[in-house]
């Protein structure tokens, strides 16, 4: 197990090098630059700018320079934002993008898991059709429109909670929810499929022969192994909530590091961009290998093959 | 011979696709979301940005069917106009990405050892990388080109497509028909595209249905962040936007894009399931 993890971390060495040497030439030939703002400045103020932050060095000697610092754990100044450093700037944030995600996450788990379960145990009745017509919508309404959507019904018309913004609990619910709801819709059908497989085995087949009450066979056997594709999900679902938020962050007037990310590259704030993205790229291979070890705790068979 | 096999494992399927009601139906609204798209700019009395400053915010009513905007633009024409464009981006990326998986997939599936190891290898580290960020950075620095968005995307989508193609490669090439086509002395090439090729293309459909919707989705979340197709060029994602903005002052601004979006995506993934269990019928589901 501990070979698996330190081999995983070795491995993302490399990926992440990709990364950065891809976006750091990838902006640097996009045209335009951090200083060229529609108000032209003086000639010799971009000039003294420029070569504050290194600008003027040879392209390549910059990438270099970007390397080393990165070893250091140094992701450089911001350009746009005077003295920032691009870390603080993640760090103030991305708090805010994980509070979203978290709470976004917990709802489609909440949510999704109890509604596929239900499904399956009752397949074929009422109980199986309404909730499985109801993720197929959920699955087919992008964010961007549920979102304005309940915008409409809660804020507009109830004013139940406040159209935008992020300034307390209240203003959590709508984003939230629109975020949470699709992801909610695929576990729901996961698990349903996952549960249906499940059910079938001999092994839950011994346990209710033996005579275990029907909720422990649920809880206690099938549901180890019900779980499994919604785990095995769990992995593109946090990228995807990572670009959903995004979309989020942008209706909902959310001051998060999807906002941030998006300005940055408008403005072409090089180390900022960086900074992001390799940000986000970490956080990916993180959440990936977390979701390689709980599938290997909940499913024997992936646990000998690593 | 062979000509006669496969023509009857269509009709198998399609016998089996026109049993599914879900998905029949699904295939009929697409016919209809197409049409409607392709021929309602040509019917429509009013261009897709004609504008009308004295009839804005114009409910849905007799003169313009689905209201117009703030501008005073028809939202059927620019609706229809629209969808042309979400489908075309939708059909155009599907095919890059299909072009560039299958052949990719193809390549290092059929030469197999460290080649294909590598290969699959380069998959790998690519689906680590948080690709929708690549695509939005793209496009905000390079500007909101048109063909970038189709390579864009289709380079984000061909992953899988490469996965599928080279696990199915990898299965028809111990077969017994191509070690006889080897046997008879024939190219790779020809074994490549006369005898694997033909036997993929129900995986490869299947995959294609589904990432229609995928990218099409893609395309609207750029669109909507301002990224895709530019005023007074509609696409549903912009006009989804335009719609949401303006939500409070007329709803049927989100309603009808909104509408032709979720009908699409619904029908494509429901005919996608349709088509998986058509024809192959060993993984259909329960």
């Amino acid at each position: 197990m501990k070979k698996f993890v330190f081999s995983r971390v070795l491995q993302a060495v490399p990926t992440l090098w990709v990364i950065a040497t891809l976006t750091f030439f990838m902006t640097r030939y996009a045209p335009g630059g951090p200083f060229d703002t529609e108000k032209a400045i003086p000639q010799e103020i971009k000039v003294k700018l420029e070569s504050h932050f290194g600008l003027d060095r040879p392209l390549f000697d910059q990438y270099l320079l970007y390397l080393k610092n990165l070893l250091r754990g140094d992701l450089g100044p911001s350009f746009k934002y005077p003295g920032w450093e691009v870390s603080e700037l993640i760090a103030t944030a991305f708090p805010v993008s994980l509070t979203l995600g978290v709470l976004s996450l917990s709802i489609a788990l909440l949510i999704g898991i109890p509604a596929g379960i239900i499904a399956a145990l009752r397949k074929n009745t009422w109980l199986d059709y309404l909730p499985m017509s109801l993720s197929m919508a959920g699955i087919c309404l992008p964010t961007f429109v549920l979102g304005p959507l309940l915008i409409y019904i809660f804020s507009t018309q109830l004013g139940l909670f406040p159209p935008l913004g992020w300034y307390g609990p209240a203003d959590w619910v709508l984003p939230s929810f629109t975020l949470g709801l699709f992801y909610a819709a695929y576990v729901a059908r996961l698990t349903r499929a996952g549960m249906l497989e499940t059910l079938q085995q001999d092994y839950v087949r011994t346990a209710r022969a033996k005579g275990a009450n029907p909720w422990q066979v649920v809880t206690r056997h099938a549901l180890r192994g019900g779980l499994l594709p919604v785990v095995t999900y769990l992995g593109p679902a946090f990228a995807g909530l990572i670009s959903g938020s995004f979309i989020i962050e942008s209706i909902f007037f959310i001051p998060g590091l999807g906002k941030f990310f998006v300005t940055a590259a408008f403005n072409r704030d090089y180390t900022m961009v960086l900074g992001t993205v390799l940000f986000y790229a970490a956080l990916i291979i993180l959440l990936n290998l977390l979701v390689d070890l709980l599938q290997a705790w909940l499913d024997p068979k992936a646990r000998q093959a690593q | 011979m062979s000509v006669e096999k496969s023509s009857s494992l269509g009709r198998d399927a399609w016998l089996r696709l026109r049993a599914n009601r879900m998905a029949m139906i699904s295939l009929f609204i697409l016919i209809g979301i197409t049409t409607v798209s392709f021929i309602g700019p040509l019917i429509s009395p009013y261009a897709y940005d004609q504008q009308n400053l004295d009839r804005v915010f114009e409910g849905p009513g007799k003169d313009h069917i689905f209201g117009t905007d703030n501008l005073g633009r028809d939202l059927f024409a620019r609706t229809t106009y629209g969808g042309r464009i979400s489908l075309a981006v939708g059909l155009l990326a599907t095919l890059v990405s299909l072009v560039i998986g299958v052949s990719y997939g193809m390549f290092s599936g059929y030469t197999g050892g460290r080649v294909d190891a590598w290969m699959m290898r380069a998959v790998d580290v690519l689906y680590a990388l948080p690709f929708t960020i690549f695509v939005i950075l793209l496009m905000v620095m390079f500007g909101r080109n048109f063909l970038l968005l189709f390579l864009a995307i289709g380079a984000v989508e061909w992953l899988t497509m490469a996965r599928i193609t080279r696990a199915q490669t990898m299965n028809l090439k111990r077969s017994e028909f191509v070690e006889a086509a080897r046997a008879l002395g024939y190219s790779h090439g020809r074994i490549l595209f006369r005898h694997i090729l033909p036997n993929l293309i129900g995986p490869i459909i299947i995959y294609a249905t589904l990432t229609v919707p995928a990218v099409m989705l893609l395309e609207a979340v750029l669109s909507f962040l301002g990224l895709g197709v530019q005023a007074p060029m509609s696409s549903w994602g912009s006009l989804i936007k335009e719609g949401a903005e303006k939500m409070d002052a007329a709803p049927w601004l989100l309603f009808f894009p909104g509408m032709f979006f979720c009908l699409s995506l619904f029908a494509l993934n429901f005919l996608g399931d349709g088509l998986r269990d058509a024809l192959d019928p060993k993984s259909s589901k329960d």
